[in-house]
């Protein structure tokens, strides 16, 4: 089940839901006025955060909760994304090599490397039960 | 619940694939069922029209890299046509265009086949 505050979403563990996320972060975008492209990204951002938490931190259990913090100042829209899984640091995962991974007819590992490109600032804090991830889109 | 909708139409040997609405790693599964269908059948020649395509994540993106290496191994290729312009961005993003064909409409990207 989904609980929505104003800047605060929390969801259960479970891809089915990455379209409220992505809405989410949509309408709190509109609320300070982001343009399209730039909620766009941050949407995408924030939806493969929560893909690898489901995926990786998580291991795809449906019982487990992801939440999601929106704040905002005057020329930052920091969400902050935390889960009680498995220590996960993104800033490990090393840049890809799309060719490498096509030879080996896999798809992974784009995720991480998608979200730093499409944010400013990418914060990772490992919690004694989880993980916090911050996620930081500078604007004017 | 993402909204997407994946179907095939066929011009000759080439399979096309429409892709619709939101592409993530919720209906990324939809979109490799229909790689494997073509697999199945022997059809490697395949053209994605993203016309209708909104959005799509690096777990869409991982479903053409899954499944490229295989189909031009068969004298085929998956190439993309009719993007809109953020999703395009993406692509960009990654390097794609280095890798894949990308066409503004589908009628170029099949006759490359040809």
């Amino acid at each position: 089940m989904l609980n929505i505050l104003k800047n605060e979403l929390t969801l259960e563990s479970s891809t089915d839901h990455l379209s409220e996320v992505r809405n989410f972060v949509e309408v709190n975008g509109i609320k300070v006025g982001l343009n399209k492209q730039t909620i766009a990204h941050i949407s995408l951002a924030v939806d493969e955060a929560c893909t690898n938490i489901i995926k990786h931190a998580y291991s795809n259990d449906l019982t487990k909760k992801i939440k999601i913090k929106i704040k905002t100042s005057e020329n930052k829209f920091t969400v902050i994304i935390t889960d009680s899984g498995k220590h996960f640091d993104p800033n490990k995962v090393p840049e890809p090599n799309i060719e490498k991974i096509q030879k080996m007819k896999k798809g992974g590992g784009l995720g991480m490397f998608l979200m730093k490109k499409l944010m400013d600032e990418v914060h990772y804090n490992p919690k004694a039960n989880g993980n916090e991830l911050i996620l930081i889109k500078n604007y004017n | 619940m993402a909204d997407f909708n994946v179907s095939s139409r066929i011009d000759g040997d080439v399979n096309l694939i429409d892709v619709k609405g939101y592409l993530d790693a919720h209906t990324a599964p939809d979109l490799e069922n229909e790689f494997n269908k073509l697999i199945e059948r022997k059809r490697f020649k395949v053209v994605v029209n993203f016309s209708e395509l909104n959005y799509i994540s690096s777990a869409g993106l991982g479903v053409f890299m899954a499944y490229v290496e295989t189909m031009r191994e068969q004298s085929g290729d998956i190439k993309f046509s009719n993007l809109k312009d953020d999703v395009y961005s993406i692509f960009d993003l990654l390097g794609f265009p280095v890798l894949y064909e990308f066409y503004k409409e589908e009628k170029e990207a099949i006759q490359k086949f040809r």
